[in-house]
């Protein structure tokens, strides 16, 4: 078996790598336990991911219900179900948002700083905070599915529609932590990651996270076929509404892979500014 | 000696209020950007519901064609609920920098400085009502008349002072900003919770029958007469009615709350 065996150099290094590796995993893990913990400790953070999402749903559903009767809405069990998907982004978008307030208020009392000056990866201490996002996204998601299940809204899709979904939330909400983070990170201040809130609604509120986009009014209706987040919300509901399409599904992971490059990119970038400005 | 010793109680009272007003009016000219989520959001908020829920109106059972002029109202409501919050926020900073602790200890009566504070937030419920009015004006929404505006920018003033009642009560309960996401939601949950999105006739079941209910569905609704139709006073008083009813509840126990902190 020798022509399978490594030389001696190459073992090291490979077993080194490997426990590099297992470093940075446990520091992601740390972190992110750390951040989820941090959001579910603090009402001003946990407020905008649960509350705020789950009151707008409960007030749009009842308060617009009656839109699915309008000539050219989509075919649905009810708004409700319709609403699902708007609602999940709403939380998972105010996670990313939330999770880059508590990086910048990390930067603002020192914490990162000592985590800069421990032995363990730059990128580990940002995975870790966007592991978090995620984590709190796949919370948001099934929150959501259990208040639709409750309130008798159907999933289309049965279980393996509602993974996907799931896992679809689940993804944005890193991607859209990245954002965030990149953010935080490049301004080290709370109160200007928090200032973005607001974006945050005009994002959703120009893609279709909370109407069809063809009875959208203008300019609103030109923008939402053309917002990314729509193509994510659309994969998103897909599944919930009337099952699993391959071409939604395609549609919004392109979606995701475009905010994710440009979340790290921007991170990456942000990062390397703040290592220098300290 | 000093020279509000010889002057009545009222006056000095009235002199109080004022100062405290003062003060809420220089916050917000020495950091003007503070005043920017508050009148921010209510524009979001309007912008993005015209744009998204315009189509409502071709529903059976809209009072008008044009939902900017259906949705105005709320979107200036809802920018009195934010500043009425905001004003529970600055509270709850005041308490934990310890400035609040001095005016307690100062003559001043307990209902003077919540006064203050809650007269503030009407003043300042203004300057959101005014933007997003004139962006919906921009937008093509109907002059509601002077009757109609004199109105809605009453019950805009006033549910300001509402929510800043309900704003200090949780400051002083909590003593803290983490306290802030309860003031906002519990204001957007109070004004949404009405004929905000769409008729009575047209909202769905728990809706229908909370809206029913929710007293500030009859401000909503006196709020909105002028842009959906003309001013009466049968639309009017209800309106009155309930903000009045609303004031002396979470007056009473922000007063209650007022009482009770550093007693």
């Amino acid at each position: 078996m020798e022509g399978h065996s490594l030389p001696r150099s190459e073992v090291v290094g490979g077993a080194k790598g490997a426990l590099h590796l297992r470093a940075n995993a446990r520091v992601v893990r740390a972190l992110g336990l750390r951040s989820i913990r941090q959001t579910f400790r603090r009402p001003q953070l946990m407020a905008p991911i649960v509350v705020f999402p789950t009151i707008l749903l409960a007030i749009q559903t009842g308060g617009a219900g009656s839109a699915v009767e309008l000539p050219g809405f989509p075919p649905v069990q009810s708004f409700l179900q319709f609403m699902l998907a708007g609602a999940m982004m709403q939380s998972l978008m105010l996670a990313g948002n939330s999770g880059g307030i508590a990086l910048a208020v990390d930067i603002e009392m020192g914490f990162t700083d000592r985590l800069f000056a421990a032995p363990i990866s730059r990128y580990a201490i940002v995975l870790g905070r966007l592991a978090g996002t995620a984590a709190l996204g796949l919370f948001a998601s099934l929150w959501f599915f259990a208040i639709g299940l409750v309130f008798g809204a159907e999933i289309a899709g049965g279980v393996p529609g509602a993974l996907l979904s799931i896992a679809l939330v689940t993804v944005t909400a890193a991607a859209v932590g990245g954002i965030g983070a990149a953010i935080a990170l490049r301004t080290g201040s709370a109160s200007v990651v928090q200032g973005l809130f607001p974006l945050v609604l005009v994002v959703l509120f120009l893609s279709s996270a909370f109407f069809p986009v063809g009875l959208m009014i203008e300019p609103a209706k030109t923008i939402a076929e053309y917002n990314p987040f729509s193509f994510i919300v659309e994969g998103v509901r897909e599944p919930i509404v009337s099952g699993v399409d391959a071409t939604e599904t395609a549609e919004a992971l392109l979606a995701i892979a475009g905010i994710v490059v440009i979340g790290l990119g921007l991170s990456a970038r942000a990062l390397r500014h703040r290592l220098r400005v300290g | 000696m000093d020279a509000t010793a010889n002057l009545p109680a009222w006056r000095v009272n009235l002199a109080t209020i004022g100062a405290l007003m003062s003060r809420a009016k220089n916050e917000l000219l020495r950091v003007p950007g503070a005043a920017i989520p508050g009148v921010l959001a209510p524009t979001i908020f309007f912008l993005g519901l015209n744009g998204v829920f315009g189509a409502l109106t071709q529903l059976k059972g809209f009072e008008t064609g044009a939902y900017e002029s259906f949705i105005v109202p709320v979107s200036m409501l809802q920018g009195a609920g934010f500043t009425g919050a905001a004003a529970g926020v600055n509270m709850a900073r005041d308490i934990e920098q310890g400035w609040l602790d001095r005016l307690l200890v100062s003559p001043a009566p307990r209902w003077v400085l919540l006064a203050g504070t809650v007269l503030a937030a009407s003043a300042r419920a203004l300057i959101p009502g005014a933007f997003v009015f004139a962006i919906a004006l921009l937008l093509g929404a109907g002059w509601p008349g002077v009757d109609g505006l004199l109105v809605t920018f009453f019950m805009v003033a006033a549910m300001a002072a509402v929510a800043a009642c309900w704003g200090s009560m949780l400051a002083l309960r909590f003593k803290s900003q983490s306290a802030a996401p309860l003031m906002q939601a519990g204001m957007m949950a109070l004004i949404l919770t009405t004929t905000a999105y769409a008729p009575l006739a047209l909202l769905q079941g728990w809706l229908e029958e909370v809206a029913r209910v929710n007293p500030v569905t009859q401000v909503v609704e006196a709020a909105r007469q002028g842009f959906v139709g003309g001013v009466s006073w049968a639309e009017t008083w209800p309106g009155l009615l309930a903000l009045l009813g609303l004031l002396l509840v979470f007056g009473a126990l922000a007063l209650r709350e007022m009482r009770r902190t550093g007693a």
